[in-house]
């Protein structure tokens, strides 16, 4: 165990060093931080003189070496736009994309298993048939697209005038596919409750759980799909297999066994996957988060971009390696809770 | 007795006038902007989003009126002593967010810091100095006649002196004007502005409440309560207005105007703007622009018009000079002059009938739809030969390509910071000077010393008259010599819920003076 947190530790470091090293080299094509922090009018000598004051004057080597001594000692420098440390920065646009992803996954998660393990007993049902078939059409909308769609259908609203209103039946078609709208369609809302450090939740009001549903939903429209297929897929090989025969053969309900003996080991691929795309819902943020004004850090890191915001880009692109380094190490842990036959350092069984 | 009696009086007089204000005062106003303002020291960049908070918080001591006159704010009154010097009376019992009261020692504290500040120090170039006479009369005083002294105190607007100085708590500078890194002036601020900032987080939201000793005891403005959420996302910003998330959002896209007219909860307001869209032609990389009948062609198959009505969906108004109307240098006579047969001929008289190759570049994420104007001028450069290899870029990458002239013709919007033609000249048409910084925007390298030494007089020409002359023979000049290419003045938009009447409070400037909002 504690040969395999090493092994880890040290492969956190190496992935964060190998992304300072790629952040560094491509930040000359990000183009040049000062235009965002001066007015057009101002002088070629003030901004010589900033630019030396910022050390982007230096080469890059050693701009990288004063980075990265400064780094070894925790200190990721200063957000050129918000004049702050950058993870300080990042820890304050955190929580809001946490929340973000814990509510995706929460909707996941009660979605995907019922319908992929329904899909997987019933494959002939007209029911599953339709889950497959939406969850096709759902794969290959882009993420943005299903958040305009939700927005001008939940917080706008729309009128359909399709069917002929001086009739009863056009009328009512009419009214039941028109909505009011009044869902937020942008932020966290102002009612929020403070957790602790920089955490504030809208879990724990009804307006920051209103402010949650579309932009959790858009966000759980890309990844639910998905889920749904690889669960259903995993089930029906299991439900083939000699132990789940013999399992019949022996005269356990089946209940017992779709329930116990066929989804648990079904969940085993499903967690890898999972845990792996917990992170790729992070980066998938940054289109939610956009469409939303979600004030996370996928927003944070686009501006910082349109800014060349080199810091700020930087330790946000570390944070997240980190990030995913995390995730892939509390995967390979569960997978061995789940799966005892696992070993973490690979050695030999 | 009497003194007494009448400074009794006073004091009772000063006491309840705000009570009966706040009292009116109770609406809230929920708003979206593009952005939100990066800093709240107004010192630390002249930008669009600082001016719009310096209005918020902050009181100038002139301002521009909807009609581009001055109105008194807080310089009560003003008389020219002589060509050099205007002298200002103080508006009194003005009170700081603070409580402070604002005397001429916070003027001069300001006109120190603005000629410290890397932003503004340009604008204040002209001033030799500020004399203090008494605690309500003050003197600017520039080193020449200087005919723009008024549009300039637009941009002085008292800080709190007693606020800003001394050390924090650990040992900052609580003046100290710093771009990059926190500032105290940059988190903390105190004017005699309509709105207090409550709460800020920095790219999330704003909150203002109305100050409820503020002096203008005649604004009609109504609204307790200022909420500021910055929504970058265009489709995002106009959703947030048509659900009903937001009262009043700016900008409005072109994209959009026809949703929110069409909406009937909401109220759109669009103005001709004051940003004008131009090409350079760089005479320096191509040797046919240093002919004057290419720089001709290029303006006479360039069409002005279709580009506002198609590309800009006619939210911009075709441009034949750089000062918009409204400016003294506007030259009504000037007007696009669109013609691809006379521009075809002036190539043939050129020799260059069978045209040549450029380069041109245009960021495609600074200006209203300015890749898609880029694309469409290099169309119709194609019908006198000239083959355009075309290079869009984010602003980011644009601006650093702009300052090494990398483009043979480059893309370039400008906005007149002391609402004065002689400023779009001094930078975009100057002969470029590394040294002094005229024509730091000059991509044509297009230079006329002629020109120049006009413009030069104009600028100490206190006459009204003479110089609006002098300034219009400028752009005809111009014109006549097709220096640049100009596109058009991007127009302005804004929007708000039927209740929120901002129409009065708009301006070409796009500062709305939200401290004089009415919400019904």
């Amino acid at each position: 165990m504690l040969a395999f947190l090493v092994q880890r530790i040290s492969q956190a470091v190496l992935v964060m060093f190998v992304i300072s090293v790629i952040a560094f080299a491509i930040q000359d094509g990000l183009g040049d931080p000062l235009q965002e922090m001066v007015g057009m009018s101002v002088s070629m000598e003030e901004r010589e003189a900033l630019r030396e004051e910022l050390g982007l004057n230096d080469s890059m080597v050693v701009q990288y070496l004063r980075f990265a001594g400064k780094a070894i000692q925790g200190d990721l420098g200063n957000s050129y736009f918000y004049g702050k440390p950058t993870l300080t920065v990042i820890a304050e646009h955190l929580p809001a994309t946490l929340e973000l992803v814990i509510g995706a996954s929460l909707i996941i998660m009660l979605l995907s298993v019922p319908i992929g393990v329904y899909a997987a007993i019933r494959p002939q049902a007209w029911l599953a048939k339709f889950f497959m078939g939406v969850s096709t059409v759902g794969i290959s909308i882009p993420v943005f697209l299903t958040a305009i769609v939700l927005i001008q259908i939940y917080s706008i609203g729309i009128t359909v005038e399709w069917f002929p209103a001086d009739t009863g039946w056009g009328q009512w078609l009419n009214g039941a596919l028109s909505t009011d709208g009044g869902m937020p369609s942008y932020g966290r809302g102002d009612d929020l409750t403070h957790l602790f450090g920089t955490w504030n939740s809208g879990f724990f009001s009804e307006l920051g759980l209103m402010h949650l549903v579309l932009p959790c939903v858009s966000l759980a429209s890309i990844m639910l799909p998905l889920f749904i297929r690889l669960i259903r897929a995993e089930m029906m090989e299991v439900l083939q297999s000699d132990y789940i025969r013999y399992a019949r053969a022996k005269g356990l309900s089946s209940a017992r066994i779709n329930f116990l003996h066929a989804l648990k080991n079904t969940m085993l691929p499903v967690i890898t996957v999972g845990g792996v795309q917990v992170g790729v819902m992070v980066a998938y943020t940054i289109l939610t988060e956009t469409v939303f004004q979600w004030p996370g850090v996928g927003l944070m890191f686009l501006e910082a971009i349109t800014r060349s915001d080199i810091p700020l880009i930087v330790a946000y692109l570390m944070v997240v390696g980190l990030i995913f380094v995390i995730t892939n190490t509390l995967v390979d842990l569960v997978y061995g809770l789940v799966n005892p036959t696992v070993k973490l350092t690979g050695k030999k069984a | 007795m009497k003194k007494l009696l009448a400074a009794f009086i006073g004091t009772m007089a000063l006491a309840t006038a705000p009570v009966a204000l706040s009292a009116e005062a109770t609406k809230e106003l929920k708003m979206a902007y593009d952005a939100d303002p990066v800093t709240l020291d107004i010192h630390e960049q002249l930008s669009g989003g600082i001016l719009q908070l310096s209005h918020m918080s902050f009181d100038p001591l002139v301002r521009w009126t909807k009609e581009l006159d001055f109105e008194p704010r807080l310089a009560e009154s003003w008389e020219r002593v002589d060509d050099k010097t205007m002298r200002f009376k103080l508006r009194e019992g003005v009170k700081f967010h603070s409580g402070n009261e604002l005397t001429t020692k916070d003027v001069k504290f300001t006109y120190d810091r603005l000629k410290e500040s890397q932003d503004f120090k340009a604008i204040f170039k002209p001033f030799s100095g500020i004399n203090i006479i008494d605690d309500y009369t003050f003197e600017l005083v520039t080193s020449e006649p200087f005919p723009l002294l008024l549009n300039t105190a637009t941009y002085i607007f008292p800080l709190d002196s007693e606020f800003y100085t001394g050390k924090t708590e650990d040992g900052k500078m609580k003046g100290a004007i710093l771009k990059h890194g926190n500032s105290f002036a940059s988190d903390n601020l105190s004017g005699t502005g309509p709105y207090r900032v409550v709460s800020r987080q920095q790219g999330v939201r704003m909150e203002f409440e109305r100050f409820a000793n503020y002096w203008d005891e005649e604004s009609p403005g109504n609204v307790k309560k200022i909420v500021l959420t910055p929504i970058k996302e265009n489709n995002t910003r106009v959703s947030a207005l048509l659900s009903g998330g937001v009262d009043f959002i700016a900008p409005v896209p072109p994209t959009d105007l026809d949703r929110i007219k069409r909406d009937k909860n909401s109220d759109l307001v669009t103005m001709s703007g004051t940003r004008i869209i131009l090409f350079h032609m760089n005479q320096e990389r191509v040797e046919a622009f240093k002919n004057p009948k290419v720089r001709q062609a290029v303006a006479y198959a360039i069409n002005q018009e279709g580009i506002a009505a198609k590309i800009m969906k006619g939210f911009a108004t075709p441009a034949a000079q750089l000062s918009p109307a409204g400016y003294q240098g506007y030259n009504e006579s000037l007007k696009p002059r669109y013609d691809v047969k006379k521009a075809q001929e002036l190539m043939k008289e050129a020799g260059y009938e069978d045209g040549f190759t450029i380069t041109m570049m245009a960021p495609n994420n600074r200006y209203v739809n300015d890749d898609k104007i880029a694309q469409a001028a290099a169309a119709m450069l194609a019908r006198i030969n000239i083959k355009v290899d075309l290079k869009t870029l984010p602003k980011a990458q644009y601006w650093p390509e702009y300052d090494n002239r990398a483009g043979d013709m480059m893309l370039i919007g400008w906005h007149a910071d002391t609402e004065d033609s002689a400023n779009f000249y001094e930078f975009l048409t100057f002969c470029p000077e590394a040294g002094s910084g005229a024509g730091q925007y000059n991509a044509g390298n297009y230079c006329n010393p002629e020109i120049d030494a006009l413009v030069a007089k104009a600028n100490v020409e206190t006459d009204i008259a003479k110089r609006t002359a002098m300034l219009q023979e400028v752009e005809q000049r111009l014109y006549d010599d097709a220096a640049f290419i100009p596109l058009h003045w991007q127009d302005l938009a804004w929007a708000s819920k039927k209740n929120v009447k901002i129409e009065p409070i708009l301006n070409v400037m796009n500062f709305p003076y939200l401290g004089d909002l009415v919400v019904e």
